[in-house]
């Protein structure tokens, strides 16, 4: 999924200053498994802001409303008539919803609630971590499963760096596992150990970020 | 890969012929200044020449803004020092880097040492954003590609125009390794693979378990790597008690044994000692198999460095031509 955190609350206040009518919008899918933007934190922030408005003897509407997806069309359509009332939507999904929802309302303000962070995995409950950098070539069926493009702090394809120690990245080694020492644990318990000393060659990095904007057009899905 | 040879140069620097003499090569680190003044290169200079065959010049080492090594290393030749000039994967993309070795490679720099590059976050710029196109593995393997096969890393000649002659950066090819790094079994493998990519020489972190070095040292020779690699063990003297832990503790990668701890702390003189220490390590060091030279990095205190050198009878260099 994508993980997200709440952007500290005094940034939220900052941004809504001077805004009377206030839709929070919540997204049913990723930012409610990561407990950053479903309805139970759309609530949550809601109280809040009340709070705070009311303590500075303003009276800000704050309305609230989550739905299935922010990053598709046919969820919006239940919510239409309450953005429409609004000065802002506060979003509360990732990034991908935020933009999506001012696309769909072009003439509403939209700002976001939280900060977008990566596509990870529940590790444990109420822990998150990245395992996908979205490279656009996927290249783990090399490395034992494990990407070294997103578990290596320096993204290395040909071996650890001299920071490894004792499994743990010199980045942070409260944290940080190193990825290779990962790749190598896995690849020595596969049996695979020796495809780890072919050389890999540079990478196309055009596949992802920076051959620009992503998009994909899948023809037999089209209208 | 064939091993260096007087008969059949690839860069023709007085490292890479001293190297293939079969000679104890020695080098050195020549840390730029954080700022624009070039006196101070001029001075570190002075006190190296003569007393080793080549100094490594640092790109950015550990992430601190300091001059551009190609143009610290120009300053340091016009002072009669050769210098290897660091490259790291950090801050330029192949783009970036290849356009580097063609002026470094114009400027008349023979020597390149390949790396990853510290991470930013140990530096003073920690906000920023890092490159990582390539590893130093891939690094190498570009750099040998420009001078072997006279191509850039897209498949592209080396030269101007279709008619232009071909003009391609002959530069010797080093990479670094940590032998106190982990997994261990993978030091070895690491430097198969940099062997593999085309690397000419490989300077080691600094020692001080002569123990797990030469563990290290038996897993290359099993592979028989030491014949296709020279490799220089590195040495970094220690100056006080405070600095010995400083880097047993704080410096990833490395240990520093309780006997050496211990030494410094019942000794009066512990600069002094420090250095006894080091040059001892030098002569320990010279009898491991397969150890083709040392790369001594007397972090600013590079004044020592002929005392240490002479200390440990490395003393005359060879004269090369």
């Amino acid at each position: 999924m994508i993980t997200a955190v709440r952007k500290p609350f005094a940034e939220i206040a900052g941004m809504l200053a001077g805004r009377e009518k206030v839709l929070l919008l919540g997204c049913g899918t990723c930012t409610t498994v990561c407990m950053a933007g479903g309805e139970k934190e759309v609530g949550i922030l809601a109280s809040t802001l009340r709070l705070a408005s009311r303590k500075e003897g303003r009276t800000v509407r704050i309305d609230e409303a989550t739905i299935e997806r922010q990053c598709d069309r046919e969820f919006y359509e239940t919510v239409r008539g309450r953005v429409a009332e609004a000065d802002v939507v506060l979003s509360m999904a990732c990034g991908v919803g935020v933009q999506f929802c001012g696309e769909v309302f072009p003439d509403t303000v939209v700002f976001p609630a939280l900060n977008t962070k990566f596509y990870g995995a529940t590790v444990a409950q109420g822990v998150w971590a990245e395992r996908c950098s979205g490279c656009g070539s996927c290249v783990i069926a090399d490395f034992g499963g494990v990407c070294p493009v997103t578990r290596c702090s320096k993204s290395l394809l040909n071996g650890p760096c001299g920071g490894s120690q004792n499994g743990k990245c010199e980045v942070d080694p409260q944290s940080i596992d190193c990825g290779w020492q990962l790749i190598y644990d896995r690849m020595k318990t596969l049996g695979q150990l020796e495809k780890l000393e072919a050389v890999t060659p540079l990478k196309d990095w055009s596949t992802g970020r920076f051959g620009g904007p992503g998009k994909i057009v899948k023809e037999d899905a089209l209208p | 890969m064939s091993m260096l040879t007087l008969e059949n140069l690839k860069a023709g620097s007085r490292l890479e012929k001293v190297l293939a003499r079969g000679e104890f090569a020695l080098t050195a680190e020549l840390g730029p200044p954080k700022s624009a003044d070039a006196s101070l290169i001029a001075a570190k200079a002075k006190i190296l020449a003569g007393s080793i065959d080549a100094a490594n010049i640092t790109d950015n080492q550990t992430a601190i803004v300091r001059m551009s090594s190609i143009a610290a290393g120009l300053l340091a030749m016009q002072e009669g020092i050769e210098p290897i000039i660091q490259i790291t994967c950090r801050d330029r993309n192949r783009i970036a880097i290849q356009s580097d070795v063609l002026g470094a490679y114009a400027l008349g720099v023979r020597n390149i040492l390949c790396l990853t590059g510290d991470h930013q976050k140990f530096g003073n710029h920690p906000t920023a954003k890092n490159v990582f196109d390539m590893d130093s593995v891939q690094l190498i393997g570009m750099l040998a590609c420009m001078r072997d096969q006279k191509k850039f890393a897209c498949g592209d000649e080396i030269r101007n125009s279709k008619k232009a002659p071909v003009v391609e950066p002959r530069i010797l090819i080093g990479g670094a390794e940590n032998p106190f790094g982990d997994p261990l079994e993978f030091r070895a493998i690491r430097v198969a693979k940099k062997v593999a990519a085309g690397v000419d020489f490989i300077q080691t972190q600094c020692i001080y378990d002569m123990e797990r070095f030469e563990e290290f040292m038996r897993r290359v020779r099993d592979r028989g790597l030491h014949e296709k690699v020279k490799i220089l063990a590195g040495v970094t003297p220690l100056k006080s008690v405070g600095m010995a832990k400083y880097m047993r503790d704080s410096v990833a990668g490395l240990s520093v044994p309780d006997s050496i701890i211990d030494r410094l702390e019942k000794a009066a003189d512990k600069p002094a000692e420090g250095i006894r220490i080091c040059i001892e390590q030098i002569q320990k060091l010279r009898e491991i198999p397969g150890v083709a030279g040392v790369h001594i990095m007397a972090i600013e205190w590079e004044e020592k460095v002929p005392e240490i050198v002479r200390g440990a009878g490395l003393w005359p260099r060879p004269l090369v031509e």
